[in-house]
């Protein structure tokens, strides 16, 4: 079979919004795909082409080998959702929604219910409009884990949980990938996605900007270096691939294309390196450039695992480097507001 | 009064939400009424009309009923206000109703109160603000009404009195809702509490003015009518509904002082862990979430079929008292209480299309509040989420009906003491079901092309009111009269059953719905 989710060139627009604007997005079968985008990019409005709530202008979007807008019904048996503003009938309980979400799916796995609701703490007697916002997060989560869907189509479902149960999200959303399923995980929670996804799709104003594993997409960007020379850094301007030149006496603080960071620190030794300081971007950095206005002269073009080859060499070099950065777990912070 | 801060930036938010709703409440209104009092002018112009008129109208007790107290029926000023009553004084109170709930309770459940009351606005100033839209909008159809009576030729001072008592009635509504949104947590829920308290205001007075008794002066709708306009004309009884309004708001604000933002004042019970059978569909979902509210339509209309059904056995008693006057309307007995049944039964189902309607609309709230999305992510297919709704609806609408008629025709076995009529008049409530289903069936092609333009099917449900019960005063047109549904279905018991009508209303809902699937299969779903 095909991948799970195929969208390519994707167009949607509401009157005059074009919210999407030929997105390009790839779920293989059996991986978790991170899906970013800063606010208003186009997330949920791919999702929901995808659920055959909305009907694309132009492009094509292929969910489980069928077409998501005529087959809907019929595809649905083999998903579940977690929309990202999780609306519920306030006069029913918890327990009751995720019985009959269960039901409308067709049955629900009655042992894993159990567990998720006791996994994430949920009190399944209470009426919905007494619930917080993270914990009817809970209840669509547990409607749709509990159902052991070959696909699960996830909205920012962390965005209301705690630091706890977001812990408690990722553990099952491994055992779900082990079990072979396919999941797509709308994020903003970066640390979340560099734990959990296999390959991530970054999008902005309704296309796709780059798509890859987390690796790759790291050396499509810009490395930070701040050197000590003996001889004044002139000429570094001139370099390929160097940019925000900034001098303070004697110290030179500058940014470079990761894949041309050889002839920077190249051009660097030739003035007599005193000190030098190199650091990958963080996934931060790398979702700022992406999301902001700054963006390297190659993206845009980024076509799933485009640019991997050449940027090879450079993986080995930051490799290190780049792993501690996305350990740090200072890094669960949302990046919501974007670049300014 | 710190309480009150930002009360004017959300007047002036709530003036530019209701740049459509507020003109078109008010146009609607001051129209209506405007018209059917022009139209009364020029046809009693000599003493023997005028009194012909007052002959007929203060032996009727239907006519008392849904008009109010005859009073001044020897001036043109009295005849006017006798005919243009009901329609002015439900219109002003359906409108502060309706406009006070959007405004308090509906956009508290939304969430948007908390934002709002996040930021720099005091915690009356929702409600404050609220209150001076709806009481300015009172004023306004008040100061309008007057204003196009005096403009027809009345006495402005009865004008302005009338058109004073008009906007006081408005304010005691917005009052009424005011508290009944701070009793409950549900926008619907304040709805139906304030129109119940109408209901019964109408029923009070009715019942007082028919059998000339003190209970006027328990309602809101008698105080007002108790001035007298063109009469005797008097002021004092509109301290009543001023004093009223005040005490209700100060109920209000006290009311919010005790509860938290979006709950009411009862403290929710946990509800069950499992889910019993009845939720593994739509339709049972449907089911469960309209209960509440069908039970409650079903016991108001049933009431209010059991208040006016109890007039009819008085025409009968009446004519027995006054024989000569069944010659004067032309016709006999019979037929005058046929009538009186024929035209109550009108009005009361034209309520239940309105049950209807609200409930097919729910199909909107749902899509707008993304619970749609829930179920259509499921193996639901889109015209099962639609049907199994609509099916509900259906259900709920033959149920209303039959409470409203078996209402109707107990009063009237009660009263009469004799059952003769009970399947006749049960049978003439259910005549109408066809044309229920076709507005039903509007609102339903309307959701599913253009959710946006749900609005338009009370509009028309206004206009079927208003060539029901105003066509013979307004002298509109049989043909344009024949647009609306519940005008082509006989009325019974004056009229027998048709069957062709009652067929081709039955096909004309079917295809509205037909095509109410078909707009939706092809629209994009929570763009309502
Ligand atoms: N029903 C609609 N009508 C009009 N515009 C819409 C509608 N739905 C989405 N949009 C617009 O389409 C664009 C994409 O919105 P979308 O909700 O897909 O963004 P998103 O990436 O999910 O954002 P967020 O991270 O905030 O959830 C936005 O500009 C939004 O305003
Ligand atoms: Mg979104």
């Amino acid at each position: 079979m095909d991948a799970p989710i195929v969208v390519e060139q994707l167009h949607k627009s509401f009157g005059s919004t074009h919210a999407l604007d030929g997105l390009d997005l790839r779920a293989e079968q059996g991986e978790v795909h991170g899906f970013l985008g800063p606010n208003g990019s186009g997330k949920s409005t791919t999702i929901r082409v995808l659920l055959g709530l909305l009907r694309p202008d132009a492009g094509r979007a292929v969910l489980l080998g069928g077409d998501p807008w005529r087959d809907a019904a019929t595809l649905h048996r083999h998903l579940a959702y977690v929309p990202g503003d999780v609306a519920l009938w306030p006069g029913l309980s918890g327990g009751e929604v995720i019985d009959l979400i269960g039901r409308l799916r067709g049955g629900l796995d009655e042992t894993r219910r159990a567990e998720l609701l006791r996994d994430f703490e949920l009190d399944a007697t209470k009426k919905s409009r007494t619930y917080s916002k993270g914990n009817r997060q809970k209840v669509a989560l547990v409607a749709a884990l509990a159902s052991r869907a070959d696909l699960l189509i996830l909205d920012e479902p962390t965005n209301g949980l705690d630091p706890l149960m977001a812990e408690v999200f990722q553990t099952w959303i491994r055992r779900v990938k082990d079990e072979g399923h396919t999941v797509l995980l709308s994020s903003h929670i970066l640390a979340e996605v560099e734990a959990l996804c296999d390959r991530v799709s970054i999008i902005r104003a309704g296309a796709t900007v780059q798509s890859g594993t987390l690796a790759d997409l790291r050396h499509l960007t810009t490395t930070t270096v701040i050197a000590e020379t003996v001889r004044p850094a002139d000429g570094l301007a001139g370099v390929t691939g160097v940019s925000d030149l900034e001098r303070t006496d004697g110290r030179v603080t500058f940014q470079v294309d990761t894949k041309h960071l050889d002839g920077a620190v190249a051009h660097l030794s030739s003035l007599g390196i005193r000190s030098l300081i190199s650091h990958p971007p963080t996934l931060e950095e790398l979702f700022l450039t992406q999301y902001g206005d700054r963006l390297p002269e190659h993206a845009g073009s980024g076509q799933p695992g485009a640019d991997s080859d050449q940027s090879g060499a450079v993986s080995d070099r930051s490799g290190a480097d780049s792993d501690q950065a996305g350990a740090d777990p200072g890094q669960q912070r949302g990046v919501e507001g974007g670049r300014p | 009064m710190s309480g009150l801060i930002g009360t004017g930036q959300l007047v002036r938010l709530f003036l530019r939400l209701d740049r459509v709703h507020l003109p078109l409440w008010i146009v609607g209104i001051v129209g209506i009424v405007a018209a059917s009092a022009s139209a009364v002018q020029g046809l009693y112009t000599t003493p023997e009309l005028r009194a012909g008129y007052a002959a007929t109208v203060t032996n009727s007790p239907a006519a008392i009923a849904m008009s109010g107290p005859p009073q001044a029926l020897d001036t043109v000023g009295g005849i006017t206000l006798f005919e243009i009553n009901l329609t002015a004084a439900v219109g002003v109170s359906l409108m502060a109703i309706f406009l006070t709930v959007r405004h308090t309770r509906a956009e508290e459940e939304a969430g948007r109160t908390e934002l709002l009351r996040a930021g720099v606005l005091g915690r009356h100033a929702p409600l404050a603000a609220a209150l001076i839209v709806v009481g300015g909008a009172s004023l306004l159809v008040g100061l309008l009404l007057a204003a196009s009576l005096t403009g027809l030729g009345l006495p402005a001072s009865g004008s302005m009195l009338f058109g004073s008592s008009m906007a006081c009635l408005g304010v005691v509504f917005c009052a009424v809702t005011a508290v009944a949104a701070q009793l409950t947590e549900h926008a619907r829920a304040a709805l139906g509490m304030s129109v119940a308290v109408l209901g019964v205001a109408w029923a009070l007075r009715s019942l007082g003015d028919v059998r000339e008794s003190a209970l006027t002066w328990a309602s809101p709708v008698g105080w007002v009518q108790a001035v007298h306009a063109f009469g005797a004309e008097r002021w004092w009884p509109l301290l009543l509904p001023v004093a009223t309004a005040v005490g209700l708001t100060a109920v209000a604000v006290e009311l919010t002082r005790r509860r938290d933002v979006g709950a009411g004042l009862v403290p929710p019970r946990p509800g069950p862990a499992r889910a019993s059978h009845l939720l593994s569909s739509v339709p049972g979902l449907a089911l469960r979430q309209q209960r509440s509210s069908l039970l409650w339509w079903s016991v108001g209309l049933f009431l209010a079929g059991l208040a006016f059904g109890s007039f009819g056995e008085e025409v009968t008693t009446m004519l027995e008292d006054n024989p000569e006057l069944g010659e004067l309307l032309g016709g006999g007995g019979d037929d005058l209480v046929a009538g009186y049944f024929g035209l109550i039964l009108l009005i009361l189902v034209l309520i239940v299309a309105c049950f209807t309607v609200s409930s097919v609309q729910r199909l909107r709230s749902e899509e707008a509040a993304a619970r749609a999305e829930l179920v259509l992510a499921t193996r639901t297919p889109r015209a099962s989420w639609q049907l199994g709704w609509l099916g509900v609806t259906a259900v709920g609408t033959v149920l209303v009906t039959l409470a409203t008629g078996v209402g109707v025709a107990v009063a009237d076995t009660l009263v009469s003491g004799s059952a003769e009529r009970f399947g006749e008049l049960l049978a003439a409530t259910a005549a109408y079901l066809p044309a229920i289903a076709v507005i039903g069936g509007l609102a339903a092609a309307l959701h599913g092309w253009a959710p946006r333009l749900s609005l338009l099917v009370w509009v028309v449900l206004a206009g079927c009111f208003v060539v029901g019960w105003l066509g013979d005063l307004l002298e509109i047109p049989e043909a344009v009269r024949n647009l609306s549904p519940f005008n082509l279905t006989p009325r019974m018991p004056l009229e027998s059953m048709d069957w062709g009508v009652a067929l081709s209303l039955s096909v004309l809902a079917g295809l509205l719905l037909a095509l109410a699937v078909l707009g939706f299969r092809r629209r994009d779903v929570g763009v309502a």
